[in-house]
């Protein structure tokens, strides 16, 4: 009983995070559609850029909103710099662009910080607490955790369906020559649907680092399962991100703490390939499949 | 036409790039060091005045956290001997690589060493299951592989097998078993836990530490170096009702299980092996995690664990102090910690083995000189067990509690060796002190 | 003899496909035993770790080039013919002939591959992306698991197996210099990557690298034309999992270890790096990839050192070479290095789509 609720917490929390990648993911594919592998190193090299300010002194919430608005830079920047002059051409160039911007950033991360493995501060709290004999394994930090994630994603429900700029970004998403020639100036959309991706994404980023080892390698497991997040909700569908995030981090903390954290990677990789096989288009999505 | 530029654009393509990569053989001719050297011909790594050691360090990854100090430890005090003459009047060039704690790097990195860095020998090279992939190679090519930075007992259980290969810390079997006996001995009602790395490390320490406490081990947990989720293991432990839990593992997985524990509420009494149990490192890591709510090496008060060579905190002790004065002068960034300490006692023992290898030192001689280096007066608390049938390090440690940083010992030197040999007392080589120069001062050997 | 006849013999060989290559290979043979006999033995290991670098990424580029499928998990397929010959070499007192060794690796990884590939088959773009590059990073937990029989994280050690007494003389006879353990290696990945090039390269100018061609510019007219579209993927797929065991095998005996930390998704991403560099279904661009991974980590690393960055910092440049060589390629040249020469040797009548793969070949 206890080890059914320890697992199931710790899979909620962790599903959170995925989903909140996840939704970083699905942003991007629906912008741009491409799917950005590169999102795990841009929320990683985010984080170090918190890890900065934390050990200059300053406090956990400084960092916090550095490395977000550093993440809101980084991913305009991307977008206009390196993925704009691939975007309509063969999908084949921007996935490779995106895996060739995973190494560089990779790297850079590595030489500038190092490759050591630091300790991240979690506010709230790394304690779980007892009621009633059994010991909720739910720590400060969890619940700050769950809490913010939900209010990211309020936040962007409330920005693509009650603002003017929301409904731009969804024009540009939906149709481009259209969007265009009503006036919305659709290059600028798509910048800005990276950028806020890259701020989700530097959330997830945050949000795993907590009460935990940092390292440049520290999100890419987590790239493969937001990417299998995704795709079990729906490549097209936000709200399939999160509810595919939940799924799957329930799912592979039952694996890990029944079978053995070694093949988590592997469940993710078995999920997947069911996904694609039975129901290629995902949970939620409205799109067909072409057939041949 | 087509065809024939297509022709000739492969065999262009092929003879560019043979040309291409032979080219970058700048290393092109044989040197004479690829030769296994003959009686009397130049040996590898030997010049009229310097010597080469190599070594294999985890200075990125996992295992970087404390083991990446040992080689600075090391180079400080080899610039204080090549400060003062050197050995024989040859300086001392130490080369470390990195192998981030991943045992085919090892495999790739120690071939450099060997091959191309042309070391003399290797010197105290990290890792159990890093230095695993190497230690046939290095056999097989008779390069002395001496003081490996591992308790493993294959380093020096068969020196039949693996001739050039000496171990130097307590090998994992007699601290499981010291650690073991002294829970049966003091904590006769605990119910206790294992938390193991997954590979060598591990199993060795299990086979001392089942040789006291048997029936009392209540649960096992292993975990991967490399995989930092360990809350299914002490999950598990906490549900197995274990009140006392033996660590053996690397300083990282230290903070993580004290971190995992925390978060689960488990509050049993921790006894961490050596290699794991640095007080300022994991006091460090962890106190980032809590943002400063846990303070220095708060975290880890109370925990028992074992000590054979003083440490920092041994302040009044002649070879800290000779450590300090060492680290003073030649040290880098960062101050003194126990594992530089660490290195610079497995650099005296090399300065020990290389000035008894006389004069002009052969691979064959110094490892002949190590295997006559029992006695050697150093600062491990405990003696070697060197010899032509054992190529086992210290014999000893003592048990200690971990205090506001400074490790109060619980016992005298106990000492044993591999197997079912008994533990002893033997104060006898705690006493050693350092010669004033601080340099060994050793006979060539017979 | 007059100069018509010799043209004719030369016309004959060149004619066919086969011809071409098997002379090619002879060539290439040549090659390999001057520069192998001419070079000191930590060159020998590194030529060793370029030959099968090279069989990975010919492999890769074939798939990649030729049949448009992108896979990032051709590490975890080279570490299932890496493991698979561990095994037969770990602990053996007289081990199986190597032939037969790394036969036997190719057999366990096609199976494998057969597996991946029938999966693979029905995804494309980014679905077969993110599905290979899962299977990349699960692959090594499974050695993990499974510690007892695969040696976990300290995996299995290999020991290098000793040249048979027939090939020694024939090397002493060749070249009058005697064979060590690293030359042996060296000799073995190369005869290995001359003759899976051979093949691939047969393979690539015949009509199953046309059908290959064909399903990747367009999966609904190859259907049209009879095609099977899954069998072909299914095919190119096994065969560059069969290279990718080739590969794996020599691998394990050349870095005399299997473990899990050697299969990570930097090998995948590197070999992804060489493929690009050299031009998608180049076999030459290939091995000029595979000459950059082997050789240009140490000339940056050297460089970064002089740059005055520290030995870890200096490390990860290759890396961000890497990196940067795959996000420049796209960017500027999409033809990979080998295809934009080729692309400016011909003289172009359609207009580059931009696309990276190669231009579409005209008749034989």
């Amino acid at each position: 009983m206890q080890q059914l609720l320890t697992t199931s917490l710790t899979g909620l929390t962790l599903g959170m995070v995925y989903a909140a990648f996840a939704l970083a993911l699905v942003l991007i594919w629906r912008s741009t559609r491409i799917v950005n592998f590169a999102q795990a190193p841009m929320a990683m090299i985010t984080t170090y850029v918190a890890l900065v300010v934390v050990d200059a002194g300053m406090s956990y919430w400084i960092g916090f909103v550095a490395a977000l608005l550093s993440g809101l830079v980084l991913g305009a920047v991307i977008e206009r710099v390196v993925i704009r002059p691939v975007e309509g051409k063969p999908e084949i160039n921007a996935i490779i662009l995106t895996l060739g911007l995973f190494v560089v950033i990779h790297a850079v991360a590595a030489i500038i910080f190092g490759s050591g493995f630091r300790s991240f501060p979690a506010p709230f709290g790394l304690r779980g607490f007892e009621a009633g004999g059994v010991t909720i394994a739910l720590t400060g930090f969890a619940v700050f955790t769950i809490c913010s994630v939900v209010v990211v994603m309020l936040l962007l429900v409330a920005l693509f369906h009650h603002t003017d700029v929301g409904l731009k970004m969804r024009a540009s998403a939906f149709n481009q020559e259209v969007s265009r020639m009503l006036g919305v100036k659709v290059t600028r959309m798509l910048t800005l649907g990276w950028a806020l991706a890259a701020v989700v994404g530097s959330l997830s980023g945050l949000l795993i680092a907590g009460g935990n080892l940092v390292y440049p390698s520290y999100m890419d497991s987590v790239v493969v399962y937001g990417f299998v997040a995704a795709v079990l909700g729906g490549l097209d569908s936000p709200v399939g991100a999160v509810v595919g995030g939940l799924l799957l981090g329930l799912g592979l903390s039952f694996v890990s703490g029944y079978v053995g954290s070694d093949l988590v990677a592997l469940a993710s990789l078995a999920i997947l390939i069911v996904v694609l096989l039975v129901r290629p288009a995902g949970l939620f999505s409205h799109a067909t499949a072409r057939t041949v | 036409m087509k065809r024939w530029t297509k022709q000739m654009t492969r065999i262009a393509g092929l003879i560019t790039a043979g040309a291409l990569v032979a080219a970058c053989g700048a290393g092109g001719r044989p040197s004479s060091g690829s030769n296994s050297s003959g009686g009397g011909a130049a040996q590898v790594g030997i010049t009229k005045d310097t010597v080469t050691v190599g070594a294999t360090f985890p200075l990125t990854g996992v295992a970087a956290p404390g083991y990446s100090e040992i080689p600075t430890g090391a180079q400080a005090y080899f610039d204080y001997v090549n400060a003062n003459g050197g050995v024989n009047g040859r300086k001392i060039k130490y080369i470390v690589r990195d192998d981030g704690y991943d045992p085919t790097t090892t495999s790739e990195v120690t071939n450099e060493l060997v091959l191309k860095d042309q070391v003399f020998a290797m010197l105290g090279a990290l890792g159990t299951p890093t230095h695993t992939a190497v230690v046939d190679f290095l056999n097989s090519e008779k390069v002395p592989d001496l003081f490996v930075s591992s308790g493993s007992i294959q380093w020096g259980d068969d020196p039949k097998a693996k001739h050039y290969t000496f171990g130097w810390q307590p090998d994992y079997e007699i601290e499981g078993k010291i650690i073991g006996q002294w829970v049966a001995k003091n904590m006769p009602d605990a119910k206790v836990g294992l938390f193991l790395q997954d590979d060598d490390l591990g199993r060795d320490s299990e086979k001392g530490v089942r040789q006291y406490l048997d029936k009392k081990i209540v649960k096992v947990q292993r975990y991967t170096a490399g995989n930092t989720d360990v809350a299914p293991q002490i999950a598990a432990l906490k549900a197995s009702g274990a009140d006392l839990v033996l660590g053996f593992n690397v300083p990282s997985y230290t903070a993580l299980s004290q971190l995992v524990a925390l978060k689960l509420n488990y509050k049993p009494k921790w006894f961490y092996s050596n290699i794991g149990s640095d007080a300022e490192l994991v006091g460090n890591l962890l106190s980032k995690f809590s943002e400063g709510a846990v303070h220095g090496t708060d975290p880890l008060d109370g925990v028992l664990t074992t000590a054979y060579i003083p440490g920092v905190d041994a302040t009044d002790n002649a070879w800290a102090k000779l450590w300090q004065k060492v680290w003073d002068k030649h040290g880098k960034d960062g101050h003194l910690t126990n594992y530089r300490i660490y290195g610079m006692s497995e650099a005296y023992a090399f300065v020990q083995a290389l000035q008894a290898a006389g004069k002009n030192p052969t691979r064959e001689g110094i490892v002949n000189a190590v295997e006559k280096m029992g006695n050697a007066a150093g600062p491990p608390l405990a003696p070697f067990r060197y010899s032509a049938d054992s190529h086992l390090g210290i014999s000893g440690m003592r048990v200690v509690q971990l205090k506001g940083g400074k490790s109060n010992p619980l016992t005298p030197v106990l000492v044993t060796d591999i197997g079912a040999a008994p533990i002893k007392e033997d104060d006898s080589a705690a006493k050693d002190s350092p010669p004033a120069s601080g340099i060994p001062e050793v006979k060539p050997a017979g | 003899m007059s100069s018509v006849a010799f043209g004719s013999l030369t016309g004959r060989l060149r004619r066919t496909p086969l011809r071409r290559n098997l002379i090619g290979g002879l060539i290439g043979l040549v090659i390999v035993i001057l520069v192998l006999e001419s070079v000191s033995p930590f060159r020998q290991g590194q030529f060793a770790t370029m030959a099968y670098l090279g069989i990975a990424v010919g492999g890769l580029t074939v798939l990649t080039g030729l049949n448009g499928q992108l896979s990032l998990g051709h590490g975890a397929l080279m570490a299932v013919g890496a493991y698979t010959a561990a095994l037969m070499l770990h602990n053996v007192e007289k081990p199986l002939p190597l032939p037969v060794i790394m036969l036997l690796s190719v057999l366990v990884t096609v199976v494998v591959g057969a597996v991946v590939g029938v999966a693979a088959a029905r995804l494309h773009g980014p679905y077969i992306a993110g599905a290979t590059l899962a299977m990349a990073v699960a692959v090594p937990g499974i050695a993990s698991f499974f510690g007892d029989t695969l040696g976990g994280e300290q995996g299995l050690s290999v020991s290098t197996p000793e040249a048979p007494g027939w090939f020694a003389d024939a090397v002493y006879f060749l070249t009058a210099h005697d064979i060590t353990g690293t030359k042996y290696l060296a000799y073995i990945g190369w005869i290995g990557l001359i003759i899976s090039f051979v093949l691939l390269a047969n393979l690539s100018a015949s009509r199953v690298g046309r059908t290959w061609r064909a399903v990747r510019d367009d999966e609904v007219a190859a259907e049209l034309a009879g095609i099977n579209v899954g069998r072909a993927r299914v095919k190119a797929f096994v065969v560059s999992a069969a290279c990718a065991g080739l590969a794996g095998s020599v691998m394990a005996m050349v870095v005399r270890i299997a473990a899990p930390s050697g299969f990570t998704l930097t090998l995948s991403l590197s070999l992804l790096t060489a493929v690009v560099l050299g031009g998608l279904g180049s076999l030459v661009g290939a091995l000029i990839g595979a000459a950059l991974l082997t050789f240009l980590p140490q000339t940056v690393t050297g460089l970064g050192q002089s740059l005055g960055l520290t030995d870890l910092q200096s490390a990860q440049l290759a890396p961000l070479v890497y990196g940067l060589t795959l996000v420049l390629v796209i960017l500027l040249a999409p033809a990979g290095l080998v295809g934009t020469i080729r692309n400016a040797w011909r003289r172009r009548q359609s207009p580059d789509t931009g696309s990276i793969h190669p231009q579409q070949e005209a008749t034989p």
